[in-house]
């Protein structure tokens, strides 16, 4: 049924048997992939996973050693003018021209392609939010204001598909939020959308479908949802009295609990919760696990449960191999 | 597709927003006063010494020249030199046309003469260097080539506009020194006539074929040379701006060259086969004063072939390296 949908759809990436070999080493073995219209498509691995040079490699700024990147139906390689019409995209951070000022540095790569009139520029800086410093020099700009510049820059040409490289890198949380809803309000337009990150949570509330890379390898493509389920969901406990809670939970069969030293939840999220018991617990037997605890004169504080972290479910995708 | 006058407007913006050429200008309205001055007070000097007359003016330097001939302590090849130099003060002595009249003319005339090899190319490197090296330096090159225009119509947008420069670059020189040298000596000049075509072959100065031209056709001729020297200086920086990622280093290799190049210009001659270097072959201008080349057996056209390979192969490995590199950092 999924596959209909896609073909409905139709394909605006199309990644097959990607190779890349700098000096004697092949840093990307093998990447595949294809990005449906309108989707917001996840590309998720740690650094140094091959994440940057499979996106120059999108982008045309570095050449494939082996394989093909159809944008549109166009090779990348032999017909970069027709692929990168299609594309708008920004690589690592938005570098434009820090002694220019925003408006020139829309009017400068405005002429760099036919048909993009003054009044695309207007309108592209009106999606972006930015008329009120649009004539201020680039160099006067925050890095939030750099990032909306630099996605006003890739619009311009009313791309299909817009990449995005670590697109919350350096930005504050309320930056982020905001990111996230102006990519969601993007691909509701119809815009496709390629965003990398080495956060799990991040591509899980942005994303449909996700292609997750490690050590140059494609090891999943599939949706979002789906690949976290594959990976456990911890559930975290905060009792009143910890030891004996633990010794409790621990007599239930359908409680695991996990060593300090076996599971990888965020730190960040484990900071906030002192003395949160971790484990993997059967979610239908959790009323019952409460209403034990309490009749055993324990008071249950909180029960929640954590998604798996891009470490757990690097462990479930390649059993064991860890991201390393 | 884009066209490439719009990759030329680019360019051209890029360069003046960064005020490169408005800090030529600046350092051109420093020093070329600064030379006036100078200029100023040597025409005082011989003023008080010689009360105006040029030509005794000219005997002293046709005496001093010539006793000095006789001198062991004095190298051969400058000995040449300066035999060359009397036979043509001579000529014009013998023809009495002042070789150095005191006007705007002249001045331009002599300061560009003096420009050629080093003012010149280090004007032409604060923008050659930076054209490629500053945008990967500065990251912005990733925007650049991630657009619909194949690499080598944005390489060839920048050639244009560097061309552009330095025309610009010369053309100013010349019109400041003109104007500012001519509070102090007067605008006049143009049509003063002045001797082309000394042919020189050893220690001798062959005169058959000199012909009287007036000095706006000669600062003309002056500048047709200059330009074509610095083309292949801006080519070349290009080049190396393409291969080094630092515009700092870009700069420094650039200047390295072209130093050494004056360097040898003076020790050379009897290294012969440094004639084939291009930072060696740069002061074109010496052939038209009839002054004998760094290195024996070199002349206009020969000069004009090296730098023109050069600049060639400079341009081969521009546009061959910057389409197929891998932008990686």
């Amino acid at each position: 049924m999924a596959s209909a949908q896609e073909k409905e759809r139709g394909t605006v990436l199309s990644v097959q048997g990607l190779k890349k070999k700098i000096g004697r080493k092949w840093i990307i073995q093998d990447v595949s992939f294809e990005v449906n219209v309108g989707e917001i498509f996840g590309f998720l691995g740690p650094n140094g996973s091959g994440k940057t040079t499979t996106i120059r490699m999108l982008t045309s700024l570095i050449k494939p050693t082996e394989g093909r990147i159809l944008v549109c139906g166009e090779d990348v390689a032999r017909h970069p003018e027709q692929a990168l019409r299609h594309i708008g995209s920004i690589v690592e951070n938005p570098e434009l021209y820090e002694f220019m000022t925003g408006w020139e540095n829309l009017a400068h790569f405005a002429r760099m392609q036919a048909g993009i009139a003054e009044a695309r520029i207007a309108e592209v800086v009106d999606i972006v939010g930015m008329a009120g410093r649009i004539h201020d020099k680039v160099k006067t700009y925050s890095l939030g204001m750099r990032q909306r510049l630099g996605i006003a820059q890739a619009l311009l040409g009313k791309p299909k598909l817009l990449i995005l490289d670590e697109p919350t890198n350096g930005l504050d949380p309320l930056g982020i939020k905001e990111l996230r809803a102006f990519i969601r309000r993007l691909a509701g337009e119809g815009l496709s959308l390629f965003i990398s990150s080495h956060l799990l949570s991040e591509i899980q509330l942005m994303c449909e479908r996700v292609a997750i890379i490690a050590h140059g390898k494609v090891i999943a493509v599939g949706e979002v949802n789906a690949l976290v389920s594959q990976a456990e969901t911890y559930t975290l406990w905060q009792l009143d009295r910890p030891a004996e809670g633990r010794a409790q939970l621990a007599a239930d069969d359908a409680v695991r609990i996990v060593g300090d030293d076996d599971h990888r939840i965020e730190e960040s999220i484990l900071a906030g919760l002192p003395d949160a018991i971790v484990s993997v617990t059967d979610e239908t037997a959790i009323p019952g696990i409460v209403a034990n605890l309490v009749s055993a004169g324990i008071g249950v504080k909180a029960v929640q449960r954590v998604s798996p972290s891009l470490e757990d479910l690097f462990l479930g995708l390649t059993e064991g191999e860890g991201i390393g | 597709m884009a066209n490439l006058l719009a990759l030329v407007h680019n360019e051209m913006v890029k360069v003046w927003k960064k005020r490169r050429f408005a800090v030529i200008v600046l350092i051109l309205l420093i020093l070329i006063p600064v030379f006036v001055y100078a200029q100023m007070k040597i025409s005082q000097n011989s003023q008080e010494k010689f009360k105006g007359d040029w030509r005794a003016e000219l005997q002293t330097r046709i005496t001093d020249n010539s006793r000095s001939l006789g001198s062991d302590r004095i190298p051969e090849e400058w000995k040449q030199w300066r035999r060359a130099l009397v036979q043509q003060l001579q000529y014009y002595l013998d023809h009495d046309i002042n070789p150095n009249t005191p006007d705007a003319v002249s001045f331009t005339r002599g300061f560009m003469d003096n420009a050629v090899t080093m003012f010149i190319p280090l004007m032409v490197l604060a923008i050659a260097s930076d054209l490629v090296s500053g945008e990967r330096s500065s990251g912005t090159i990733k925007m650049l080539l991630t657009r619909p225009v194949r690499r080598w119509r944005i390489l060839l947008s920048k050639l244009i506009a560097l061309t552009l420069y330095v025309s610009l670059i010369i053309v100013t020189t010349t019109a400041l020194c003109y104007l500012i040298s001519g509070l102090v000596f007067g605008y006049k000049g143009w049509g003063a006539p002045i001797f082309v075509g000394f042919q020189v072959s050893g220690s001798n100065v062959e005169t058959a074929s000199v012909h009287a031209i007036s000095q706006a056709i000669y600062l003309l001729m002056q500048l047709g040379l200059i330009w074509f020297a610095s083309m292949t200086v801006a080519i070349l920086a290009l080049m190396v701006s393409v291969l080094v990622r630092s515009t700092a280093a870009s700069f420094v290799t650039m200047m390295a060259a072209i130093i050494a190049g004056a360097i040898l210009t003076n020790m050379a001659s009897s290294w012969h086969s440094a004639k084939y270097l291009f930072n060696v072959n740069l002061q074109l201008t010496t052939y038209l004063q009839g002054t004998p080349p760094p290195i024996e057996g070199m002349t206009l056209g020969f000069s004009l072939a090296v730098l023109g390979v050069w600049a060639l192969a400079g341009l081969v490995v521009a546009f061959g390296v910057f389409t197929k590199q891998d932008i990686l950092h």
